[in-house]
Formats: C-alpha cells, sequence, structure tokens
C-alpha cells in the first residue's frame, strides 16, 4: 500500500514559486530521506504534507484518503521538530500524552503507550522531568517519545540531529535507524546532511531549488547519478569535475570523478601537484592542483606525501561520469 | 564574563548609585508612613522624627474606618484595578498573538492603529467618554471605570506582547497544531505560559496609575457607593482644614493592596520558565 503520495503538488508565497510540480510515492514501511541544500524547499515540503502550511495547487493522499483540507492533527501524522519544540511547562509524561488526551484516548491506553516509548527510549527515570532538566539528547528522545505514542501512520522528522553534538548525532541516527527497524512505520525525514541521508535512507528524494532531482536508493543515486547537481552532493568529499580535455577526453562536456576512483600510480597520465593533506588515520585526503583545478583524491590507509609534492593520477574509464553543459548526465 | 562585572570597585559603585535610588525613591513612602501614627501636633512639630510614646497615636486610622465607607472604597478601588487589569491582560495577549501569529491584509496596519493609543493620551477624551457614559447609563457604576482603564491600558500592552508573542517558537505552536490542539488551546495553553514575565510587566505598568488614578472616577463615578480609595481620601482635604492624620493614615493604608499585587506579579517576572523549550 502507498502511505503517502504527493501529485503535482505546487506552493508559492506570494510571487515566489517555493515548491514546483513534486510527484513522489511513498510505501508503507518505507524510510524516505528528503535531501538538499538550504532553501531548496524540503521543510516546505515536510510542512505541506504535516498540513501546517496548504499546498498552493495539487493533492496530498495519506494512505488512500485526501488530506488537503484535512487539519494536521487529523492526518494521522506526527512531527519531531528540529528544535524539539517540547512543551516547557508540562513535565516528560504529560508533554507525550497531551495528543492522547486530546483524541480521548482511554486512561490505560496512555499509560501503556508511554510505557512502550519509555522503553524503547530508555526514559523511564525521567517522566516527572521538565524539558529544562533534561540534555539535549534526552529532549530529542522525548520528542520522538511524543510522536511515537501516536501511533501514527507517517513519522516526520524535520532535521532532528542538527542540535546535537558530532558523537551524540551519530548515536542517535543508529537509534532512529532501530526505531524504524522496530516499528516499521513509514517515514520522512529531511536534512540537509549527505552522510544521515545516505546512512537511514531507504529512499532519497534529492530537492534543488522546489524541484525534485532524482529518487532512488541511496547507492542508486551514488553510482548512477542523473545528473552533475545530484553527484556533487551525494558522496563525501564531493565528487571532483573536469573539464573533459584535462583528463584525456575529447568534447566540451564535463568530467566527474569521485575521490576515491583518483588513484595515485607511478605511471599515471595525470600530473597534480599536492596542495594539502588531511590524515584522518583509515582514509588520507589529498587536495591537488590539476592543470588549474582543484581535486579531492581520496587514498584508504595512510599515505606519505607532503604539499608541494608532484602525484601521478589514474582515473579508470569505467569509473567516469559524463556530464553535458547543461549538467544532465550523457555518459 | 564581563570585565567589568567582575570588578569589585564598579560593583561597589553600582550598588551605592542603587541604595541611593532607593532611599530617594522610598523616602515619601517613609515619611507618610511614620506621620500617619503621630498626632497632629507632632506631624507639624518634628515631620521627619520617628513616633515616640508621646507622639504615638492612632487617631488617624480610627478617623478614617470610622468616617466615610472607607472599607467600600477599598473594595472598589481593587475590583477596578484587578478586572481592568484582567481585560488588559487577556484582550491585549489575544490582539498580540493574533497580529504576530497570522499573516492576513492590513496586518501592519492593524498592528500600528493598536498602538497608535500610546501617543494620545486619553483624557483628551474625555468629555466625549463622559457623554458616551451617560447615553449608556454606566455613569457611577464600576464598569464606566473598567472600560476606561482597559481602552487605557490596551495600546501599550498590545505593543509590548505582540513583541514577546513573536518570540515564542513556531516549532511549539505547530507541534500544538499537530498534537490536536484548537488556537484557543495553543493560546491559552502554549503562548500565554511562555510570554508570562512580559504580563507580569504590562500588569505592573498598568497597576499603579489606575490604582492612583483621581480623574475619571471624579468625573465617571463620584457616588458614594464606587468611590475609589483616591477618590474616597479626598472627603478629608478640605478648602480650608484638611486632616492630615485621617489623609496620612489612608494613604498608607491604600499602598498595602498595591504591594501585594506588587509582589504577586515580580514573582512571575523573575521565574524563567521559559528555559529549556527550545534550544
Amino acid at each position: 500500500m502507498t502511505a503517502l503520495t504527493l501529485k503535482n503538488v505546487n506552493k508559492s508565497f506570494g510571487d515566489v514559486h517555493v515548491l514546483k510540480d513534486i510527484n513522489i510515492d511513498i510505501e508503507d514501511g518505507e524510510f524516505v530521506v528528503f535531501v538538499g541544500p538550504s532553501g531548496c524547499g524540503k521543510s516546505t515540503l515536510l510542512r505541506v504534507i504535516a498540513g501546517l502550511e496548504d499546498a498552493s495547487s495539487g493533492e496530498v493522499r495519506i494512505g488512500d484518503d485526501l488530506v488537503n483540507t484535512t487539519p494536521p492533527s487529523k492526518r494521522g501524522i506526527a512531527m519531531v521538530f528540529q528544535s524539539y519544540a517540547l512543551y516547557p511547562h508540562l513535565n516528560v509524561r504529560k508533554n507525550m500524552t497531551l495528543a492522547l488526551k486530546q483524541e480521548k484516548q482511554p486512561k490505560t491506553v496512555i499509560d501503556e503507550r508511554v510505557a512502550e516509548a519509555s522503553r524503547m527510549l530508555d526514559l523511564e527515570g525521567y517522566l516527572d522531568r521538565y524539558p529544562s532538566e533534561l540534555s539535549g539528547g534526552q529532549r530529542q528522545r522525548v520528542a520522538i517519545g511524543r510522536a511515537i505514542v501516536r501511533h501514527p501512520k507517517l513519522f516526520l522528522f524535520d532535521e532532528p540531529l542538527s542540535n546535537l553534538d558530532a558523537a551524540l548525532r551519530m548515536n542517535t541516527r543508529i537509534e532512529i535507524a532501530n526505531l524504524h527497524a522496530q516499528l516499521s512505520a513509514s517515514m520522512i525525514y529531511v536534512t540537509h546532511d549527505q552522510t544521515e541521508a545516505m546512512t537511514l535512507a531507504d529512499k532519497i528524494v534529492v530537492l534543488r531549488d522546489g524541484r525534485v532531482e532524482q529518487v532512488g536508493s541511496p547507492m542508486e543515486l551514488y553510482n548512477n547519478p542523473a545528473n552533475q547537481f545530484v553527484a556533487g552532493f551525494l558522496g563525501s568529499p564531493a565528487m571532483n569535475f573536469l573539464p573533459a580535455d584535462q583528463v584525456g577526453e575529447s568534447g566540451d562536456h564535463i568530467v566527474g570523478i569521485r575521490p576515491e576512483d583518483l588513484v595515485v600510480e607511478g605511471d599515471g597520465p595525470l600530473q597534480a601537484q599536492v596542495r594539502h593533506v588531511e590524515e584522518l588515520g583509515g582514509d588520507t585526503n589529498i587536495v591537488a592542483d590539476l592543470s588549474g583545478t582543484s581535486v579531492t583524491i581520496r587514498q584508504f590507509g595512510q599515505f606519505a606525501v607532503r604539499p608541494g609534492e608532484t602525484v601521478s593520477l589514474a582515473a579508470p574509464e569505467s569509473r567516469r561520469y559524463r556530464f553535458d553543459g547543461a549538467g544532465q548526465r550523457i555518459g | 564574563m564581563n570585565k567589568a562585572r567582575s570588578n569589585p570597585l564598579n560593583a561597589a559603585a553600582m550598588h551605592a548609585a542603587l541604595i541611593l535610588y532607593t532611599l530617594i525613591a522610598l523616602f515619601p513612602v517613609f515619611v507618610i508612613l511614620i506621620n500617619s501614627f503621630k498626632t497632629r501636633k507632632a506631624i507639624f512639630r518634628e515631620p521627619l522624627a520617628l513616633p515616640n510614646a508621646d507622639s504615638f497615636s492612632l487617631i488617624g486610622y480610627e478617623t478614617v474606618l470610622k468616617q466615610g465607607d472607607f472599607f467600600l472604597y477599598f473594595q472598589n478601588s481593587f475590583i477596578v484595578t484587578v478586572a481592568s487589569l484582567f481585560f488588559i491582560l487577556l484582550f491585549g495577549a489575544m490582539a498580540a498573538f493574533a497580529l504576530s501569529e497570522y499573516r492576513f491584509k492590513g496586518n501592519t496596519l492593524m498592528g500600528l492603529y493598536l498602538a497608535l493609543g500610546i501617543m494620545i493620551p486619553i483624557r483628551i477624551g474625555t468629555v466625549a467618554i463622559l457623554e458616551m457614559m451617560v447615553a449608556t447609563g454606566l455613569v457611577n457604576t464600576l464598569w464606566a471605570l473598567i472600560l476606561v482603564y482597559t481602552a487605557q491600558g490596551l495600546p501599550l500592552a498590545v505593543f509590548i506582547l505582540s513583541e514577546f508573542m513573536r518570540g515564542v517558537s513556531d516549532d511549539l505552536k505547530n507541534a500544538g497544531r499537530i498534537d490536536g490542539l484548537s488556537e484557543y488551546a495553543i493560546f491559552f495553553k502554549l503562548a500565554l505560559p511562555l510570554v508570562r514575565p512580559a504580563m507580569a510587566t504590562v500588569a505592573v505598568f498598568n497597576m499603579i496609575p489606575i490604582w492612583n488614578d483621581l480623574w475619571f472616577p471624579l468625573i465617571l463615578a463620584p457616588a458614594e457607593e464606587v468611590k475609589t480609595l483616591t477618590l474616597g481620601s479626598q472627603v478629608f482635604i478640605g478648602q480650608f482644614v484638611t486632616n492630615w492624620n485621617a489623609v496620612l493614615s489612608a494613604l498608607s493604608m491604600a499602598i498595602i493592596p498595591v504591594l501585594i499585587l506588587y509582589v504577586i506579579f515580580s514573582r512571575q517576572l523573575i521565574r524563567g520558565i521559559t528555559s529549556g523549550a527550545v534550544k
């Protein structure tokens, strides 16, 4: 069954056209990540799905129901906000139960669901605390708990990890992945972080300027990007883009080579001067100058090279991506 | 840490200035209080002396409690002040919420219009107000005062509160919408508790002028049964003779309720419940 269908969804604020003809289908139980640079409309799209903004035109269906005019609370969704948005004057338990009380659920159901959610999220000892007495990670878990207790058809996450520090971010990412496995609910997750997108998603939707650039599984998008934008956005460090003649091809197209596909070889055909070396222990990232264009080379393991040295590079033919002047993939 | 703040010399100077200001501000209150406990002669002989065995007298308080219906005046003032504050805060906060939360045509214009009253003193309209009160039959009722004070307090209340309402996180309000709270519930349960410190400020700003006002009670409600405390105290001030004992005692007692209200509101000012709402 389909959990969410968007059909030709448009959204304008006055003259500003923020979402342009969005068409997306999300299957039951799928974890879908909307990713794109700031201002691409991904958060607006989430708010349209949630019902916090009305779509200017087009259809929003959750399950089989057309919900364009349904208020947020009746859409069977739950949302986790970037700023957590916990009610500051209510304790953790009341934060989690407010929606259920609004739905007039019986007390036994409410208690059961709170117990279930707090066990899942390790919040059992904190139910009587106020949000101000919790750490950032705990607040985030309460916000997720508040979503879980509602048993929604669709979870919406709006950049939930961007207020957490790096170590906590990784832990919470794993928790969210586990949660998805346990609940097998449909989830939509908005982020600008391509690592989060790659690690969490069953399906990634790449957005730019209010348009869907490409939809697919993380590896599909990584191995087979439809255009230069998607190729450059996914993968870290980002893909190198070089004019065709610099890498020994004829034509005026652009060649994209991922940093790990640029190999340092004694007799490689490309000569580059090393500018900067990042040694991470497990990997070594080399930033080098290839006839005027800066390229990043990712070497696995430790690699002794110093700025100023010249390295010879090879880029296997099979690992090259080619884009035309408009950024479309041509090979 | 700010360097100026940790400098002991600066701290001392700052405290000295604050203490000096406190003394200056409290001095008239102090003089009223000590003199209210003295005989009439002692008040004029040595106005700054503390009451002693010789000069101590409760004659002023006795006069006040016997003459004139002091407790009724007291009650009237209290009803007028509390009711006016209630309406100012309720309508002010509602208008502020609407202005800051909803996008509608003429939003900015409406905000400006509502704030216009800050610049125009309401007393300019006294004659018109009196005519209106007469026409509606509200003269010599407490409602006349409550309505006028509410109108007088609203502009500043809307102005201050809409600034604070804008500071209430959108995510929080949206979380409420997703949890199924109605717009009214969002206003009362989420927005109001978060702007409580601002509401307390507005309440304190409005309370004192309303409590002390003589102008409107004199014009709109001079009848015996609706007299406010300030107006009621005037019976002791005559054109030729003033009963200072009674005036000072009445004023001393008039301080108490304002003080209590102030303590209630300032506790709200201090309570920092907003921390932890959003990071």
